[in-house]
């Protein structure tokens, strides 16, 4: 029983990182109802430009202010450059020139920083702690806490300020928000420059866990089963579907892959992704589009 | 059909055929080295030091010993980003030499491509140079004439993890009822040594047991929870790329012994355990590919090509590193069968069908090695038509926090004569499946002439 606990309590919080991941594409589907596949280079540039400020001997806190500058600056840049000539075209056109800025993302990146890979300590021990019968990472439990303190913050952003309340009306009808002054430019800005923030964090965390190496932009392969299970839209829905996500790859791996003689949790989440969108096609917290025709 | 259609029919087959057939030997003065590098992407950290590696030591050739018997070499690259389809496009565009030199080697650099090229080079004649990697069964050059997996196959690797544990238990007798758990990257390559350890664990009585990874193994919390359950005395980590990283943190979180783990030839390299940080002291590593900086064809490396601002390594900590020291390696390798290939057809540039008599004829032995300055640094090796791996032996490294240290008593040698048996009945089911002739002796000889 205690090996089951474990095992399950290693996949929640193994979930709680995919989530971190998961969030940043919440934000930006949210307010301008693009997949931002870009996301994973965002994870990816944020930990190398951090990880190389550090390397030159630069504060920690001080090359975090220095990333994010960076990454509000991409996020200006993104919107002038990117989303404001493609305004009022097809999602698909949107999901398009995301999918091309990745690359450009990942490419400069490397050409500036290089393709080394770096150590990042950022000081939390990766100590095993006994809870009763089960073990955890005191790593895993700081990443699951800051976790939960990035979803209080993100909520009260969008439920508190104006900023937030504008973004949400965006997201409800962009026409009628814009009918009312609300400035779409700015406010795309602003949400890609906290998707930057969100990168940010979690480049950091997994940077920490695996090394700040390419391989950063391969966790938003499980960061979309869990966007579909919890819902493109809501920030606890990708909290929720990265635990469900990140428990069931762990149970299946070792009660079903031996059954089946392989690895399985490659494929074993976009199963559960492909159940929940038979019967919950908007996730489990989702908005449903309903549109009048 | 127009005059106009068939004029640009025929040129485009003549211009097909002036890219893609293989060059003779012809007039060409020089020899080209085509390089299938991969720079960016997911694996350039571990592409940058290794082709730096062959770079600096085809300078070297070129600089300080004036070419091979005279032969200078010429090489470019071609940027692959270690993806299968691209790694095929390059072999495909340099296969037929360039400047009327002929392609005498071909490097891939990487195990998916290096199979996906395995037929492909027999019917271009141009030799596969795999070193660390690539099919075990092609050491069979009877079946697989153009595929050479030099130094250490994956069924040595694992055979020689198999004998250094012996060593460290008190001997092969006393391996009954050890546990050895092997955690492999969840693709062909990390499948490679099921069979071997199978037959290994049956030889000698230890319990083999066997973990998958998927790719790209960025969470392993579920395979370590397998390992704290099961309790194994020693893991053979089969990763690569940021599988292995992650293995070693997740492992000393589950409180699992670092120095208890060895790495295989694709998780032993520095690239692989600094992103560990300070847990990764103590891990182990088996390979054919030393690190350091020691050996004395380093050091005039190091004098002729990186002291003088010579040198492809950007980063000079990656000098004497697993990566470069690979880099050396191989191309020590490719170099000395065109030396070979030389001695029988002339000092001039080598075809490919030539450079695969001169691998077939290669003899590396400690006498050649120390004229090289490269005792210590390769294994002593003699390949044949029967025999493309020539050596099966490799080093454990540990890893002191800062740099790898050799611990093993020289090369750890694998069973190469329990398991080449078998690796001849598995080359020959595949010459049967294909309906390949094996080759003799005789018959690779009549060709050579």
């Amino acid at each position: 029983m205690s090996f089951f606990l474990e095992t399950l309590a290693g996949g929640l919080l193994a979930g709680v990182m995919y989530a971190l991941v998961a969030i940043g594409f919440v934000l930006v589907y949210k307010a301008s109802g693009v997949f931002n596949f870009a996301q994973g280079a965002m994870v990816l540039c944020a930990a190398l430009t951090f990880v190389t400020l550090r390397e030159r001997g630069i504060d920690l806190w001080l090359s975090g202010l220095i990333t994010l500058a960076i990454l509000v600056a991409l996020a200006v840049a993104v919107e002038r450059v990117v989303l404001r000539p493609l305004a009022n075209r097809p999602q698909i056109t949107l999901f398009m020139a995301t999918l091309g800025l990745s690359y450009v993302i990942e490419g400069t990146s490397q050409l500036l920083m290089g393709a080394s890979v770096h150590e990042l300590d950022l000081g939390i021990p990766d100590t095993p702690i006994e809870l009763g019968p089960i073990q955890l990472s005191q790593f895993d439990l700081a990443a699951a806490a800051t976790a939960g303190a990035l979803v209080i913050a993100l909520s009260l952003f969008f439920d508190r300020t104006r900023i937030g309340l504008s973004l949400r009306a965006v997201a409800d009808d962009p026409g009628a928000a814009l009918s009312i002054g609300i400035r779409l430019q700015t406010l795309w800005a602003v949400v890609w420059a906290v998707a930057g923030f969100v990168a940010l964090v979690a480049g950091l965390l997994w940077g920490a866990r695996q090394g700040v190496q390419f391989s950063l932009t391969f966790v938003v392969l499980k960061a979309l089963p869990v966007l579909i299970i919890g819902g493109f839209t809501s920030i606890a829905g990708a909290v929720v579907g990265g635990l469900i996500v990140g428990a069931s790859d762990s149970l299946a791996e070792i009660y079903l892959g031996p059954l089946l003689g392989g690895s399985v949790s490659t494929w074993f989440a976009y199963v559960l992704a492909v159940a929940f969108l038979l019967a919950r096609p908007a996730g489990l917290f989702g908005e449903r589009a309903i549109e009048r025709v | 059909m127009t005059i106009l259609t068939r004029a640009i029919r025929a040129a485009a087959v003549t211009a097909s055929f002036a890219l893609a057939a293989p060059a003779s030997a012809g007039d060409a003065k020089e020899q080209y080295f085509p390089l299938a590098t991969f720079r960016v992407g997911a694996y350039a950290s571990s592409g940058i030091p290794s082709w730096a590696g062959v770079i600096d030591y085809l300078r070297y050739i070129n600089e300080v010993e004036g070419g091979i018997n005279g032969v200078k070499l010429f090489w470019d690259e071609c940027e692959t980003e270690w993806a299968v389809e691209k790694g095929v496009e390059c072999y495909e565009r340099v296969k037929g030499g360039k400047n009327g030199s002929p392609v005498a080697v071909f490097l891939p650099h990487g195990d998916p491509v290096s199979k996906a090229l395995t037929e492909k080079s027999v019917a271009d004649r141009i030799p596969l140079i795999t070193t660390g990697y690539g099919r075990t069964e092609a050491i069979d050059g009877r079946v697989f004439p153009y595929s050479f997996t030099v130094l250490f196959s994956f069924w040595s690797e694992a055979s020689s993890v198999v004998n250094y544990i012996a060593e460290q238990v008190g001997g092969k007798d006393k391996l009954k009822g050890v546990k050895i758990a092997t955690i492999y990257h969840d693709s062909p390559y990390g499948k490679e040594t099921q069979t071997p350890l199978d037959i290994l664990s049956k030889e000698y009585g230890f319990e083999n047991i066997q973990i998958p990874v998927p790719h790209p193994g960025n969470d392993q919390s579920a395979q370590w929870a397998r390992v704290r359950q099961i309790k194994p005395d020693w893991v053979f980590l089969r990763g690569w790329g940021v599988m292995t990283p992650v293995a070693i943190k997740t492992a000393a979180k589950t409180g699992f012994p670092v120095n208890r783990i060895i790495g295989g030839i694709w998780s032993g390299s520095e690239e692989d355990v600094r992103p560990a940080g300070s847990v990764g002291k103590g891990y182990l590593a088996i390979t054919p590919f030393p690190a350091g900086q020691d050996f004395e064809i380093l050091k005039k490396i190091k004098a002729e090509i990186v002291d003088k601002n010579r040198s492809d390594l950007r980063d000079p900590k990656s000098f004497g590193s697993v990566y470069y020291n690979s880099g050396i390696i191989e191309t020590i390798i490719a170099v000395e069968a065109i030396r070979t290939a030389q001695g029988r057809f002339g000092n001039r540039p080598i075809t490919g069908e030539e450079a695969q008599w001169g691998l077939e004829h290669l003899v590396l032995d400690e006498a050649r090695l120390k004229q090289i300055g490269a005792e210590g640094l390769v294994q002593p090796l003699t390949l044949s038509i029967k025999d493309h791996e020539g050596g099966g032996a490799g080093k454990v490294l540990q890893w002191d926090g800062a740099k790898w240290a050799i611990v093993s008593n020289g090369w750890v040698k694998s069973d190469r004569e329990l398991l080449l048996p078998l690796i001849y009945e598995r080359a020959a089911a595949y010459a049967k499946e294909k309906g390949i002739v094996p080759r003799t002796a005789e018959s690779a000889e009549a060709s050579a002439r």
